[in-house]
């Protein structure tokens, strides 16, 4: 028998051209539908009702009001905790520390703070964020993951000064 | 002359490298896709805050509020009037849906930076008429 040499050695040729086409448009399919989705993360607040149902709270928390001001355009004008002036809600955070410090013992703990927020009407609400941050806590790398630390979580609102320009 | 038949051979390119990267690439949109419907209005550009951290559990029951720079609120995908009685109605239908779990619906409350905050509040406010007491003030994380 003779064993033909020729045709049987050529090698077997895929068709490329069809799956590359395939290819492609699930890659272009993909690249398309891609979006990016910014990492959100919420601030809880407790607020009662109309009706006033809450229940009196028997260890009443020492309560700080925070005043904010803002100019004509929106921006922050002034920044007031209790009185005591300040320029920048870095400087309000420290505040906040040195009136509860993180790790001074359980005793700290009985110092249960709450923060009235009191704005102008205008005043743009990334400041109120920034003051609600300053006071919520603080992000700390601890063994190398970071950590929330938890400061003040009672945050209440006050009725905004001056309102609707119309 | 001789022509050397040799070149009548078609060049064929070597496909395998490029395939491979293609699958990569595939790979790696496919992996980063997400189909999850989001109705967040893209034009809302969130307040950054460092204490921003995505929540460990899902809110079983939640309703986003969200506010445009001008005071406008968006309920479901509708515009609709700070002052409005729309507004009104559709938060009353959402205290009825909610019923007796009122203390667990959550509120979330999705304002552009530069929204006033006493818009802010006032739709707190409409939503504390209502009877709502759990609010999530929404931030995007800064890292």
């Amino acid at each position: 028998m003779k064993v033909r040499k020729g045709a049987k050695s050529d090698k077997i040729e895929l068709q490329m051209t069809p799956m590359i086409d395939i290819v492609f448009q699930l890659l272009v399919f993909f690249i398309m539908t891609f979006n990016i989705v910014e990492v959100e993360g919420d601030f809880g607040i407790q607020l009662p009702g109309a009706p006033a149902q809450h229940t009196e709270i028997e260890v009443a928390p020492v309560k700080l009001s925070l005043r904010m001001t803002a100019n004509d355009d929106g921006t922050l004008k002034s920044l007031t905790l209790d009185g005591t002036k300040m320029n920048s809600f870095e400087q309000l955070h420290q505040l906040i520390l040195k009136k509860k410090p993180i790790g001074a013992g359980p005793a700290s703990d009985d110092l249960d703070f709450e923060v009235e927020i009191q704005s102008d009407y205008k005043l743009k609400y990334e400041n109120v964020i920034q003051a609600i941050t300053a006071v919520r806590g603080k992000r700390q790398k601890v063994a190398g993951k970071d950590e929330i630390i938890t400061l003040i979580d009672k945050i209440r609102f006050a009725q905004p000064v001056g309102g609707p320009e119309n | 002359m001789r022509l050397q038949k040799e070149k009548k051979e078609e060049a064929e390119g070597d496909m395998t490298p490029m395939i491979d990267i293609v699958f990569q690439l595939i790979a790696f949109f496919m992996v980063l896709v997400n189909f999850t419907k989001v109705d967040n209005d893209a034009s809302i550009i969130l307040p950054s805050s460092e204490l921003a951290k995505p929540p460990e559990e899902k809110l079983k029951h939640s309703i986003m509020l969200q506010m445009t720079a001008d005071g406008k609120v968006i309920l479901g995908g509708e515009l609709l009037d700070l002052e409005g009685d729309d507004l009104d109605s559709r938060l009353f239908r959402e205290r009825r849906q909610a019923g007796d779990k009122l203390s667990e619906v959550a509120i979330i409350i999705r304002a552009h930076r530069d929204a006033a905050t006493g818009k802010v509040q006032r739709l707190i406010t409409r939503c504390q008429e209502k009877g709502f007491v759990r609010y999530q003030l929404r931030a995007k994380e800064k890292l």
